[in-house]
């Protein structure tokens, strides 16, 4: 596989705050990337740099071996649907459709106009007369009709519904499938792209915390459950992530737990469960703030 | 897919494979493509992709191609026979242990098989 991001000690500091903090990884062509992390964990930051909407304060990005910044070679090959984007006013939505059109060398029309049918966008409708989520569906449309090579979505869907969800979801996996491309996928709904993605970019506090394949992440952790000893005996074998007390029983979240201590577990009527992608970052990710001071400095 | 402890890609072939025990998907009959797998169960084509290149190292499956991917004659039988082997340690073990804790007696237990049979 070829590499095309290549991020390395990525730094950005807004006054007082370092939004990403000394950030490393890389992304492969033709894939899914799930980036995923908490409420101001630095995600957005990390995506306006790799697009070139933000400056850097220390670090290297290579996008195709080269710096995004004012790089319209590298830019050209890029798609970012933002959370909420504004579009000029009296816009309609043909007019977001015919500007696509205009800036995404792969764009395709009929596509386009499938979608905007699918999720029944009025195309003479200004934009700001459509409601939260039908706005949220343009984006989504132009994300995928434009094929651009890297397609990047920062929680393209807000206030869109299950029906609009799903749709996103099935559309761009058949689209995908029939182009691959590089996409990531920032994304608070954790479930429901659990098993759309090839791999998952975890970002707390402006860090990267988990960086792995969705495949290897699957069984890596068990919710273990029962009195508070027999729990805790299992608690020195492996790493916990997260335990919770009631009276003497406990309830824990551990991974690398061997298959020979599950079996151990069980027959000592333990209660053992797997543990899916999303309580698995809840559990990571839920600890208390950590670089605020360091930050100030 | 719903056993969040095992790999998607281990599931769906089990899926496949318990198609062609139960001759829904005939031998010699083409599978869905992978990409027809990926929309259906809405998982990640490369996961589809392995899913029946297991198959297809297992002999299960064969490529025709330019054309897809078929079940190979004789399938059905062997499947049938690697699902034996697991059966005992599938279904037999959790039986006999979920029994000794509720003290069943091995005769009790070939009573109520009795009873499930008449």
């Amino acid at each position: 596989m070829t590499k095309i991001i290549e991020v390395q000690a990525l730094t950005k500091q807004y006054r007082g705050i370092r939004a990403v903090d000394g950030v490393s990884f890389t992304v492969e062509q033709d894939g899914i990337y799930g980036l995923l992390g908490r409420n101001g964990a630095g995600k957005t930051t990390l995506m306006q740099l790799i697009t070139g909407q933000a400056f850097k304060t220390a670090g290297k990005i290579d996008i195709y071996g080269e710096n995004p910044l004012e790089h319209s070679a590298v830019l050209e090959q890029i798609v970012f649907i933002r959370e909420s984007q504004r579009y000029p006013e009296n816009f309609k939505v043909r007019h977001v459709m015919r500007a696509a059109a205009l800036l995404y060398r792969n764009w395709d029309a009929n596509l386009a106009s499938d979608l905007l049918k699918d999720f029944r966008l009025p195309t003479d409708r200004q934009m700001g007369k459509l409601s939260r989520g039908q706005a949220s569906a343009v984006g989504v449309v132009v994300g995928i009709a434009s094929r651009a090579p890297i397609t990047i979505f920062d929680e393209p869907y807000l206030g869109m519904d299950a029906v609009a969800r799903t749709l996103f979801y099935d559309r761009l996996l058949t689209d995908y499938a029939e182009r691959p491309r590089t996409i990531i996928l920032s994304t608070h709904l954790i479930d429901e792209v659990a098993d759309l993605l090839d791999h998952v970019l975890v970002i707390d506090q402006g860090r990267i915390i988990l960086d792995s394949g969705t495949e290897e992440l699957r069984g890596s952790a068990s919710a273990i459950e029962g009195p508070s000893s027999l729990v805790k005996e299992f608690f020195t074998d492996c790493k916990v992530l997260e335990s919770q007390d009631i009276g003497s029983y406990t309830r824990a979240v551990v991974s690398n737990l061997s298959a020979s201590a599950v079996a151990s577990a069980t027959q000592q009527g333990l209660i053992v469960n797997p543990v899916s992608l999303q309580q698995l970052i809840v559990s990571q990710t839920s600890g208390e703030l950590t670089n605020e001071k360091e930050a100030a400095n | 897919m719903d056993d969040e402890s095992r790999p998607i890609f281990q599931q769906l072939a089990e899926r496949l494979e318990n198609e062609v025990i139960a001759g829904f998907i005939a031998e010699q009959t083409q599978v869905p493509s992978i990409n027809e797998l990926a929309a259906f169960h809405r998982i990640n084509p490369a996961t589809a992709l392995k899913a029946v290149n297991l198959l297809v190292d297992e002999g299960t499956l064969y490529k025709k191609r330019g054309i897809g991917m078929f079940v190979s004659p004789g399938a059905q039988v062997q499947l049938i026979s690697k699902h034996l082997k697991k059966f005992e340690f599938d279904f037999i073990g959790p039986l006999l242990t979920e029994a000794k804790k509720l003290g069943i007696s091995n005769a009790a237990i070939f009573q109520m098989l009795g009873k499930e049979n008449s």
